[in-house]
């Protein structure tokens, strides 16, 4: 609730379009109240009294009455979803850009589909709610209230009378609101169960036909699917219980009406005209208060909608530049770790201990170490994805969370472990942090990144569209093309994360050509496999539980003979009957390949 | 203002091919579900009828409490018409909260019935099936589209029904009562249909560009969410605001405005006809009433009725659209269920026997039945029982169809695949398969504990049979540290464990299952040196002693081979041992120089 009214904050910018839609409902109400007044009119004065002219008048006061709540009916509706689509418009900007915005931290832990479920159905929610729930109880308020009024004026003892069947309707609605949210939650889980079990047994389809488990999982859909059902029974037997019963309940009213209201007609203390009115004030406010039911509902989804969303919206970037934050120029390429940890929000232990380092421009930099020995955590550091939970990391000796964001990571160009491409042509993809490249600029740098030929290869070039909806790329090409995407920003600083993990031997030839190109006179930091890689390093970083636990060049670093000579040597081990086979035959022959036969895999970012 | 912002043709075109009209055929289809309750239904349908019943009475007796009771001073009759009336009230409630329950009951349970037959379907459904449907439009199809079916059964298919015996049941008491009047009401009827169609029309258009716009912004938001940290990275935060803010969320504005433009018009011009209609018969019937040629009762029944009268007629208008909504969706959920079954058993398929583990092809050609090109082209393979055979070529040579064929996941389409010199035709699938054991390259672990991942090799195992496989793999020692080692829950994907710990899982339970052929796709994807060691010497324990089929990378696995078939193009080119194939320096020597993966 609280939400739902912070809400109405978003209506600010629209405050005359609100004013104006309340006052023609305002209008349209009292409209609405004088027709039943009419047909009392026409039965008492015109029929009892056999007044013809009368019964003309009020035809035609029916007609224009008619006519003219329709106009302001059609100017409440528009201008209330008007309201509410603008009021949804600027929630969903709001949203969309705050999420760009949420460090790499916030995204860690949030699930993709529930952030994107916020911006659409949560917004959806609130808007419906908006546009149609709230002038809805706001009519039915103005309705109670003037019907009251006029009821209680004409007959006060009727009014009560037939009004009684009332409060238990409203009392049931706001009853069966409350019950049947919870309802509609379990079957909400319900249906979610069905659909892991769905998902589970499609995307392990191999495993279930290989081991022969169909009917085990048959039965195990058939639970979950049995819990939907039983779970729905229990929505609908609400239904079947109050949609009946409030129906009921307004012709107990009518028969109320009919009963106490003839009497008193028969009495001489009330017209048959007013009967009839009575009954047709009752009917008017009927529908609205059966549609409290929706209202419940529609209220108790957007406020949840609205909870939900305000849990993002509030959540505030703990990584922006901050406002007096130094503007980068050009970068020399100098990266300095001072005494860096970093524990990431909900984990125990640090990801990255007391790591000092200093690298000078156009270095090359290789980490090296078993998963999780925090290598990535490292990495990402430099562009500032994270902030340090002490020390400090410099670039050109300025401490990065002193200078403007964009201007640093404009100059740093990111290569990840699973390069992902956007649902666009291959030309955008490449220009994605330059988007003003020059198409000589973007084909230089796919041939840089050796994915030019395949590019070409494409019926369409480089307007080919990638991504979900477009062709689709092997892991290969498409790890060329964010290749292609990082050269074009032109980056002083470069960093590969694991890039080569998950392609074939010969794709990993083809690509590492290309890094060596994309390399040459940047700093660049590289989390390698290839000891071809890591032996031509300037430094190599041994990373071992979050901590840097060797640092040199490859000669160095074996003569030491620690964790570096260890996964070296292991590594010399597994492929030693291939060299003596056939490394001195074709090092002799094509000396050139010797960086892909030694190719040996030491670890996984 | 006129919406100028197109979204991409493949967001307009699915949402036009979801716009489908009333299609007879679909409804049958989907009506085959609804059959085995026919008889419930017919019982719903007779309740209804009397709830209708009652239900139109009601202005009747508005009618005679005016017109015998009020009018007539007789207080007696009033009471005794409002008493009748009020009997009638209560057995209609009755009746209606006795129908709900039946016809609801009867929806949920053709749901069920629908979404067991799908799910059952798919567990039959061949491999192929599954590469072009994602993961995703699985689940849309089982989820989604059999919700839309709950629409069109629960309130379509029945509101219709009980709209249409609104209508007439109305219309008998409206004729009945005085039949000029009632001309009177129907002459409004022809402009009431023809507000209402084009209404429908220009709002179907609408809601198509507003379904066109959300599944827009889902896309994109998806896309920019997934992809948040390249974003970042490049610094796209303000171009990708102007895009969204300035066409995508626009566009979402503008056909929500449109839409609200059509929607507020249609309740008004309704409202006005219904004046319409309420004034004529107020100043014809009231001329009437004057004349003396009705009673005032009756002209207050009739305003009555028009009201019920009309209601029904804008219901149905409404329900006719959703109808056609959940055409869409009940087509798509008949196209799946009507996907052949690619591989089936044999009407007199055998149960196969024990298998011992030899294993021929003979001339097997393969090509999937919407492509023409062959994926296999004569291949011929003699396996002795207990040989560990490597299947070495590049991507796409047809390393994995081999293994497919052999795990009858397809059928050759030339040539035949014995085991055990027993065609796999022959026998059931089940019979085959509960001997065969698979490991994917991607090893997959289902949401649940390590242990229940390891006994989905063989259910009925023991825990000490669970731990002596994890134990023999190697994975023992990594599980019991886990936090609570066996009884650690996997979680979606199996995303806290490692690569290297997820593969030696699925060894594990591939050793539990213990079968007499083995399928191996090995992982290409890098794990540290040292777990890199433990799965070498698991997969040893695995090989040993049964017939196996390794999809190799690693070079050990293919030096300790029995026999090492090189594919290229569909076709066996070699097959040898280590030594004898790198002496022939032909494509495994080739393929050997440029490296396989250690």
């Amino acid at each position: 609730m609280k939400n739902l009214i912070r809400t109405a904050a978003f209506l600010k910018p629209y405050a005359w379009q609100v004013t104006a839609t309340l006052v023609m409902l305002l209008t349209l109400t009292g409209l609405n109240l004088l027709v039943p007044r009419i047909i009392q009119n026409v039965i008492d004065d015109g029929l009892l009294r056999g007044d013809m002219t009368h019964l003309i008048r009020s035809a035609l006061l029916l007609l224009g009455l008619g006519l003219g709540s329709a106009l302001l009916g059609m100017g409440n509706r528009y201008g209330s979803e008007w309201i509410a689509a603008h009021v949804g418009y600027d929630l969903r900007n709001r949203m969309y850009d705050h999420i760009q915005y949420l460090p790499f931290s916030y995204h860690d832990h949030a699930q993709s589909g529930q952030l994107i479920s916020r911006c659409i159905e949560d917004v959806r929610a609130i808007e419906r709610f908006a546009g149609s729930s709230i002038p809805e109880l706001v009519r039915f308020v103005l309705l109670t209230v003037g019907i009251l009024a006029v009821m209680v004026s004409a007959n006060a003892t009727l009014a009560v009378i037939s009004l009684l069947p009332m409060v238990p309707l409203i009392l049931m609605t706001a009853s069966f609101g409350t019950k049947i949210g919870k309802l509609f939650f379990a079957v909400d889980m319900a249906v979610g169960e069905v659909s892991n079990r769905l998902q589970e047994n499609v995307t392990g389809v191999q495993v279930v036909r290989a081991f022969a488990r169909e009917e085990y999982e048959t039965r195990r859909f058939e639970t979950a699917n049995k819990d939907v059902f039983v779970k729905w029974l229990h929505v609908i037997d609400e239904w079947a219980k109050i949609m009946p019963t409030t129906n009921w309940l307004i012709t107990i009213g009518t028969i109320l009406i009919l009963y106490f209201g003839g009497q008193m007609v028969i009495e001489g203390t009330l017209t048959i005209g007013a009967v009839v009115a009575f009954n047709a004030y009752l009917l008017m406010m009927a529908e609205p208060a059966q549609a409290l039911t929706g209202l419940v509902n529609a209220g108790g989804e957007a406020a949840a909608g609205a909870q939900r969303v305000f849990e993002v919206l509030d959540t505030v970037p703990d990584i922006r530049s901050r406002k007096d934050a130094l503007t980068l120029s050009a970068l020399r390429g100098e990266v300095e770790f001072r005494n860096v940890s970093l524990k990431y929000q909900d984990e125990k232990v640090s990801s990255l201990s007391d790591a000092t380092l200093q690298v000078h421009p156009n270095q090359i930099v290789a980490l090296i170490g078993p998963t999780g020995s925090g290598k990535t955590s490292l990495i990402n550091l430099i562009p500032r994805f994270y902030d340090v939970t002490d020390g400090a990391v410099l670039i050109d000796g300025h401490d990065v969370r002193d200078v403007e964001l964009t201007s640093l990571r404009r100059q740093i160009g990111i290569v990840l472990q699973t390069s992902l491409l956007f649902s666009d042509t291959i030309k955008a993809n490449i220009a994605y942090g330059r988007p003003d490249a020059t198409d000589e600029e973007v084909f230089a740098a796919a041939k840089a990144a050796q994915a030019h030929e395949f590019i070409e290869s494409f019926t369409k070039g480089y307007e080919t569209i990638v991504g979900e909806r477009g062709v689709t790329l092997s892991g290969g090409q498409r790890q060329r093309v964010a290749i292609a995407r990082a050269l074009l920003m032109d980056p002083r600083i470069l960093i590969l994360d694991d890039s080569l993990s998950s392609v074939d031997t010969q794709t990993e030839k083809l690509i590492q050509s290309a890094l060596d190109v994309l390399m040459e006179g940047r700093t660049t930091f590289v989390i390698a496999h290839r000891l071809s890689t890591v032996r031509r390093a300037d430094v190599i970083l041994v990373m071992d539980k979050g901590r840097i636990v060797e640092q040199g060049t490859h000669d160095e670093l074996l003569a030491r003979g620690g964790l570096y000579k260890e996964i070296h040597d292991l590594q010399l081990m597994q492929r030693d009957g291939f060299e003596e086979a056939i490394l001195e035959p074709i090092l002799t022959e094509k000396p050139q390949h010797e960086n892909t036969i030694i190719a040996g895999r030491s670890n996984s970012g | 203002m006129t919406t100028k912002i197109i979204p991409p043709t493949f967001i307009t075109q699915s949402e036009e091919q979801l716009d489908k009209g009333y299609d007879p055929k679909v409804a049958q289809g989907l009506m085959e579900f609804v059959k085995p309750y026919y008889g419930q239904m017919l019982f719903a349908l007779a309740l209804m009828v009397v709830v209708t019943a009652a239900s139109v009475s009601g202005p009747y007796f508005v009618k005679l409490a005016i017109d015998e009771g009020i009018n007539a001073n007789d207080p007696i009759a009033l009471s005794t018409i409002v008493l009748v009336y009020l009997l009638v009230s209560i057995a209609q409630l009755g009746f209606n909260y006795w129908r709900v329950r039946i016809m609801s009951r009867v929806g949920q349970h053709v749901l069920y019935d629908v979404r067991t037959t799908m799910f059952a379907h798919l567990q039959r459904l061949s491999l192929s099936f599954y590469n072009r449907y994602s993961v995703g439009r699985v689940i849309t199809r089982v989820i989604n589209d059999v919700g839309t079916l709950r629409e069109f059964i629960t309130w379509a298919v029945l509101a219709i029904v009980r709209n249409l015996l609104g209508i007439i049941g109305t219309l008998i008491a409206m004729i009945a009562l005085n039949f000029k009047l009632s001309l009177l009401t129907f002459a409004v009827l022809p402009l009431m249909v023809f507000a209402t169609i084009a209404f429908r029309k220009a709002a179907r258009k609408n809601y198509r560009k507003v379904r066109a716009a959300v599944s827009w912004a889902n896309s994109v938001l998806a896309e920019n969410v997934n992809g948040v940290r390249v974003v970042q990275a490049f610094s796209r935060q303000q171009r990708n605001h102007q895009t969204f803010s300035g066409y995508v969320n626009r566009y979402f504005l503008e056909t929500s405005l449109d839409a609200a433009r059509v929607a507020s018009l249609f309740t008004p011009v309704i409202d006005v006809l219904g004046a319409l209609a309420t004034a004529l018969v107020v100043y014809i019937g009231g001329t009437a009433v004057l004349g003396e040629s009705i009673t005032a009762g009756v002209l207050i029944a009739f305003v009555l009725y028009i009201d019920r009268f009309f209601e029904p007629i804008r219901d149905l208008s409404r329900r006719f659209d959703t109808l056609q909504s959940t055409m869409a969706g009940g087509e798509r959920i008949l196209e799946l269920l009507k996907t052949p079954i690619e591989v089936r058993d044999e009407e007199n398929a055998k149960e196969m026997e024990s298998i011992t583990g030899a294993v021929r092809f003979e001339h097997v050609s393969f090509h999937y039945s919407d492509d023409p090109a062959l994926v296999l082209d004569q291949i011929d393979l003699d396996v002795k029982p207990g040989e560990t055979v490597a299947l070495v070529g590049e991507t796409g040579a047809g390393k994995t169809t081999i293994v497919k064929l052999l795990a009858r996941f397809h059928d050759p389409t030339g040539g035949c695949v014995l085991v055990d010199g027993v065609d796999l035709r022959t026998v059931t699938q089940q019979s085959l398969r509960r001997q065969m054991g698979m490991v994917l390259q991607d090893p997959f672990l289902f949401n649940g504990t390590v242990r229940e991942n390891i006994l989905f090799g063989r259910l009925d195992a023991k825990d000490e049979e669970v731990i002596a496989a994890a134990k023999a793999v190697g994975a023992h020692d990594f599980i019991v540290n886990l936090k609570n080692g066996y009884e650690t829950s996997v979680e979606e994907g199996g995303v806290t464990l490692s690569v290297g710990q997820r593969q030696l899982i699925s060894f594990a339970r591939a050793l539990l299952a213990n079968p007499r052929i083995l399928i191996l796709d090995e992982a290409t994807s890098s794990v540290d040196t040292q777990t890199e060691h433990i799965i070498q010497s698991a997969l040893a324990t695995l090989l040993k002693g049964r017939t196996s089929f390794v999809i190799a990378h690693r070079l050990s696995t293919i030096t300790n081979a029995d026999k090492i078939v090189v594919i290229d193009g569909g076709r066996i080119t070699e097959q040898g041992r280590h030594a004898d194939l790198l002496e022939m320096k032909g494509r495994y020597y080739e393929l050997y120089k440029t490296g396989f993966q250690e």
